[in-house]
C-alpha cells in the first residue's frame, strides 16, 4: 500500500514512518508548518524537514498553516489531498501516541477522504518508546523544552541511557511525561537507520 | 491465556488495534480470525475480539467464522467490531452510526462500567439490541455496551480510555 508520513522530523514521526516502511510504500511526507508555537495539532519547529526529507529521498508536501483552531484542519485536509491526487496515497501514518485529540482529528479527516490511517505507536508506552528508539539506532536531539525541571541546558541533548535515567528521575519527581508527549519537550532526529548517507 | 482475534486487513494495524491490548494483560495469545482453530478456543480461558481500523469490514463478510460464539460459554469480549460480531451472530442488525473522539456514555448503574462516564470511539456503525442481551451502555446516538451471561460487547476502545475494564475486570468475569 502507498502511504504518506505525517512527518514533523520529531522522534515520533519519524519512528512512525521508520515502522510503517517495513510493510508499505512510503510514498512521501507531509508537513505543517505551523506559525502558532502552541498549537495542539502540529510540532514545531519544522524548519529542519527539508533537509531530513532528502536524507530520506522522499518527497515533501510542506504547506504554512497560521495554526488556528478553525483553520489548522482545513489545511491538514488540504496537505493529505494534495498527497492522494499527486502520490495516490491509500493510507496516512502519524506518530501519535497518546493524544486523542489530534488522533481522532486525523481519523475524522481520513475518513473523508476515504483513506486508511495508521498509528503504529498508539497507546505505546512512554518509557518503552524512549528505549526502543535508543536500541533501534535513532540519533534525537532535543530542540524545545516546556515543563517544570527542564531548563535550556538540556536543549542541544541527545537522547542516550543517561538523559533517559535523567527523564526517569524527573517523572518520578514531578510527573513529567517521558517520552514529551504533551509538548514538554520537542525533539528532531539527527540520525536513524532510514537516512541515507 | 486470553485468546486476542486479530481482525485486522495490515498487519501495521496490529501496533494499534492488537498491540495496547496485549499489553495490558500478562498472559495472551494473538490469532488472526482467518486462522483460528478451534483447539485454539478449547486452549483459552477467555477470549477478546479485538477492535480494528474504520476502513476495515472484511469480517462482516465472513461472519459465518464466526459461528463458534452462539455456543461460546467462556468470558468474552467483544470490542468495536467485536461488539458488532456478538450482536450480528445473535441476530441484531448493524445500525449507522459514526462517532470518532471522546463520547459521553450513559451506563446501566448496577454494572460494572457503573463508572464508566467517557469513552474512545472510532466506528461506522453500532447494533440494535440483540435479543436475549442487556443494554449496559448507551451515547445519544447509539448502543455502546451488551451482555448476556459471560458474553459482554463494547463498542468503545477501553484499550485508550478505561484501561481498567482489560486490565482488571475482563480479567475478574
Amino acid at each position: 500500500m502507498r502511504l504518506a508520513v505525517l512527518f514533523s522530523g520529531g522522534k515520533d514521526s519519524a519512528f512512525a514512518l521508520y515502522k510503517a516502511s517495513k510493510l508499505h510504500k512510503i510514498s512521501c511526507l507531509i508537513t505543517l508548518d505551523s506559525k502558532n508555537p502552541d498549537s495542539y495539532m502540529f510540532h514545531t519547529p519544522v524548519d529542519k524537514v527539508d533537509f531530513l526529507a532528502q536524507r530520506l529521498s522522499l518527497p515533501l508536501i510542506k504547506i504554512s498553516t497560521l495554526g488556528k483552531k478553525e483553520t489548522e484542519l482545513q489545511d491538514l485536509k488540504l496537505a493529505i489531498q494534495k498527497a492522494k491526487r499527486d502520490y495516490k496515497i491509500q493510507g496516512l501514518v502519524t506518530g501519535a501516541v497518546a493524544s486523542i485529540y489530534q488522533a481522532s482529528r486525523i481519523q475524522s479527516i481520513c475518513h473523508e477522504l476515504d483513506l486508511y490511517c495508521f498509528n503504529p505507536l498508539w497507546q505505546k508506552d512512554q518509557l518503552e518508546l524512549i528505549n526502543e528508539l535508543v536500541k533501534e539506532k535513532f540519533k534525537v536531539k532535543i530542540v524545545k523544552v516546556a515543563a517544570d525541571g527542564l531548563d535550556e541546558s538540556w536543549i542541544g541533548k541527545i537522547i542516550d541511557k543517561t538523559i533517559i535515567q535523567d527523564l526517569i528521575d524527573l517523572n518520578k519527581k514531578n510527573g513529567l511525561n517521558i517520552a514529551g508527549e504533551g509538548g514538554e519537550l520537542e525533539t528532531e532526529v539527527i540520525d536513524c537507520p532510514l537516512f541515507k548517507k | 491465556m486470553i485468546l486476542i482475534i486479530n481482525l485486522n486487513k495490515y498487519k501495521l494495524h496490529d501496533l494499534e488495534f492488537i498491540r495496547p491490548i496485549t499489553d495490558l494483560l500478562d498472559d495472551s495469545k494473538v490469532i488472526h480470525y482467518k486462522t483460528l482453530k478451534r483447539k485454539d478456543l478449547e486452549k483459552a480461558d477467555k477470549v477478546i475480539i479485538a477492535g480494528t481500523s474504520l476502513k476495515d469490514s472484511d469480517y462482516l463478510k465472513e461472519l459465518d467464522k464466526f459461528s463458534w460464539i452462539k455456543s461460546y460459554r467462556k468470558p468474552f469480549l467483544g470490542i468495536c467490531a467485536g461488539m458488532q460480531i456478538l450482536g450480528l451472530i445473535h441476530g441484531a442488525k448493524l445500525k449507522k452510526a459514526k462517532e470518532i473522539g471522546v463520547t459521553k456514555l450513559k451506563t446501566k448503574t448496577d454494572s460494572m462500567l457503573k463508572k464508566i462516564t467517557q469513552a474512545y470511539s472510532l466506528h461506522q456503525y453500532s447494533i440494535t439490541l440483540p435479543k436475549g442481551f442487556t443494554k449496559l451502555a448507551e451515547s445519544d446516538k447509539c448502543i455502546h455496551a451488551i451482555k448476556k451471561d459471560n458474553l459482554y460487547g463494547v463498542l468503545f476502545h477501553p484499550e485508550v480510555i478505561n484501561k481498567e475494564l482489560i486490565k482488571k475486570d475482563i480479567i475478574c468475569i
